[in-house]
């Protein structure tokens, strides 16, 4: 951009000439203008997560302050610690909470990356009946928010008795990430040529060795990227969570997190502390997943 | 031994019938041509033999053995495939060494094996490199030394050629008779280039729409084309196709012209019927044994000879002629006529007229 820049709007005895049609709709005027733009934009969009940040390293009296504090008061961890050490020792509720979160996506995402997978290359590769068909559908489980099936689980988990258990949370995210994962997965075998496995099983493998030696190592980006898509909908998720768990032992971050507010006092500092450690797994994975989505997958062996 | 037959296969893909009974018997030892236009099921045929493609109805029998629900790998074929599906993550040495890999052989007879194989088609300098860093050329070298590294049934080779250019084609052309020559081994080629098809078969299937039109020598398909069809997609210039019938002991043409009866056609007089002549069969400077009047159409200058248009009634000829001649647009000229060579054609059925023995 810079260079652009200089490029149309030469130095100053030649800028005077300038038609001022030109300044307004293109070259300075225009960057200038974008410029403050995003700025605007971007404070408007940090500034939550800049006083989250703030309130999570603040004392408790700085927090309630009259007029709000935004550069001169005392750094404090003590929020943090609260975060991840009970009052009296030991693990604190909220640290249970981000081990359930833990375990419930992680293990979910394995099992709708596991299911997904040999059923995305299935979709691509073979001539099934009604295939189309069987698409839609699968997408179309997901055509529902959460919180219209969530009584009607809730309903059937008490039946079968997975109420209130990790298992019970790990099935439905399963459930719920598998149709994103095939979709997804099936795109990148797509862009894999199936002549990769036809050429392998004349050299004579069979036909899930030459899926497994030449076409799946090509979908590890892609496998990668959908995989933390599924973890990053596992961690963040909030509707099933509160409805299909109840004590603490079993609760995953979003409702422990949001149990914090409420009662007759609320320690945001708390609140704020909570929820930095709780964003930052998903920031990480999405600096991850950014470049793999632009990159996709890349070939280059075959003439088309 | 290596023979492959190919018995009535059918495969449709949803409403189109891609093969429509293909019955093809590749003798041990022969290059085998199987020619035809895009989308007319050679591809598919190969890929059936292959065991990549499952049919609705036939078989294929390997060696005389009933394959036909053998998987790929137990079929102990090799495939050159045309845009090469070379491994990308893999070097040329691996790409080459595969076939051998994936039927465990020791380490040291795999090196040897492609020493030997990359030695003969002269690629010991990019055994290292991965396929993005290989030209074209270079990749379908790769591609073929994977399929002739081993010692297989068959080699089977789907438009390996296609994707090169015309003076690498020509080459590769003259190199694989020469590796077939030297292998004795039983090869079956698809291609829609019917150069390539009468330059290298032993034998040629021409296939039309998942039908087989023609099986023969080279020669065979070109002297005696079984019908219309194959007539006019084997030989360049293509065939120019007269509109006449019978009368007594003359041809008349739709467009008035008469040119004696040949005494090799079997059709009987008033049958509607189709005169196919050869460019290299008609001339424009008095040779031959009948004429057509004409007038001059155009000329095609092709630098070793010329394709001189002559116009007749409403038809175009193709005549071939030598690079110096001239003339102009409209001129009134005879064309003269090898009628031993030319063809007949029932209009309707498009099935060939000449007597079988002539």
């Amino acid at each position: 951009m810079a260079v652009s820049v200089n490029e149309a709007v030469p130095a100053s005895p030649v800028r005077d000439r300038t038609p001022p049609a030109r300044r307004i709709g293109g070259g300075r005027g225009r960057s200038v203008l974008e410029i403050a733009l995003l700025t605007v934009l971007a404070v408007v969009m940090l500034f939550p997560v800049l006083w989250m940040i703030e309130t999570s390293i603040k004392e408790n009296r700085d927090v309630y302050a009259v007029p709000a504090k935004f550069f001169d008061f005392e750094v404090t961890l003590a929020h943090y610690r609260d975060v991840f050490v009970a009052p009296g020792g030991g693990l604190s509720d909220l640290s249970v909470a981000f081990l359930n979160s833990l375990l419930v996506a992680g293990v979910s995402t394995v099992l709708a990356t596991l299911l997904g997978v040999p059923a995305a290359w299935a979709y691509s590769r073979f001539t099934l009946k009604a295939k189309k068909d069987q698409l839609f559908f699968i997408l179309s489980t997901r055509f529902m928010p959460p919180v219209v099936v969530v009584i009607p689980i809730f309903l059937m988990y008490r039946v079968v008795g997975l109420i209130d258990t990790p298992l019970g949370l790990i099935l439905i995210y399963t459930a719920f990430n598998l149709p994103f994962t095939i979709w997804m997965v099936k795109g990148f075998v797509d862009e894999v040529p199936a002549e990769y496995e036809d050429a392998a099983m004349l050299d004579g493998y069979t036909r899930l060795q030459a899926f497994r030696k030449f076409t799946l190592p090509l979908l590890v980006p892609g496998i990668a990227a959908t995989a933390v898509f599924a973890l990053i909908f596992s961690w963040n998720e909030f509707v099933f969570a509160i409805f299909l768990t109840s004590s603490d032992s079993v609760r995953t971050a979003p409702p422990a997190i949001a149990g914090l507010i409420g009662g007759t006092t609320v320690d945001w500092g708390l609140v704020a502390a909570s929820s930095v450690v709780f964003a930052l797994p998903v920031l990480i994975f999405a600096y991850l997943v950014r470049r793999h989505l632009v990159a996709g997958v890349t070939l280059g062996a075959v003439r088309r | 031994m290596g023979t492959v037959a190919a018995q009535g296969l059918s495969k449709s893909f949803g409403k189109v019938q891609a093969l429509d009974g293909v019955t093809l018997d590749v003798p041990d030892g022969s290059f085998f041509v199987v020619l035809g236009p895009s989308g007319a099921g050679k591809t598919t045929t190969l890929r059936a033999i292959a065991g990549l493609e499952k049919l609705d109805a036939g078989s294929v029998h390997l060696d005389g053995r009933d394959a036909t629900g053998d998987a790929p790998a137990d079929r102990d074929l090799a495939m050159v495939f045309q845009n090469y599906a070379l491994y990308p993550r893999h070097t040329a040495y691996e790409n080459i060494a595969s076939p051998l890999r994936a039927r465990r052989r020791p380490p040291s007879e795999i090196a040897e094996a492609v020493d030997r194989i990359s030695g003969l088609l002269h690629i010991e300098r990019l055994l290292q490199r991965r396929p993005a860093q290989l030209s074209g050329g270079e990749m379908q070298r790769v591609a073929l030394a994977r399929a002739l590294v081993r010692s297989p049934r068959a080699f089977l080779m789907d438009e390996p050629l296609t994707n090169l250019d015309l003076k690498l084609r020509v080459e590769m052309r003259t190199e694989l008779t020469r590796i077939h020559r030297s292998l004795g081994a039983t090869f079956v080629y698809v291609t829609n280039d019917q150069v390539e098809a009468l330059s290298m078969a032993d034998q040629v299937a021409v296939l039309k729409e998942g039908k087989v039109q023609q099986v023969g020598t080279p020669a065979e398909v070109y002297e005696r084309p079984a019908n219309q069809w194959v007539a006019g997609f084997v030989g360049s210039p293509p065939i120019s196709l007269l509109a006449c019938r019978a009368e007594g002991d003359r041809l008349i043409g739709a467009d008035g012209w008469s040119l004696p009866r040949p005494g090799w056609t079997t059709a009987e007089d008033g049958r509607p019927l189709l005169l196919g002549l050869r460019s290299e069969d008609l001339s424009v400077e008095q040779r031959g044994n009948a004429s057509l009047p004409g007038e001059l159409y155009g000329i095609e200058p092709l630098g070793d000879r010329t394709v001189v248009d002559v116009r007749v009634g409403t038809e175009i000829l193709k005549v071939k002629a030598r690079p110096t001649i001239s003339g102009t647009p409209g001129e009134r000229l005879l064309v003269t006529v090898d009628l031993d060579r030319a063809h007949l054609f029932d209009a309707s059925t498009g099935q060939s007229l000449s007597a079988a023995t002539r």
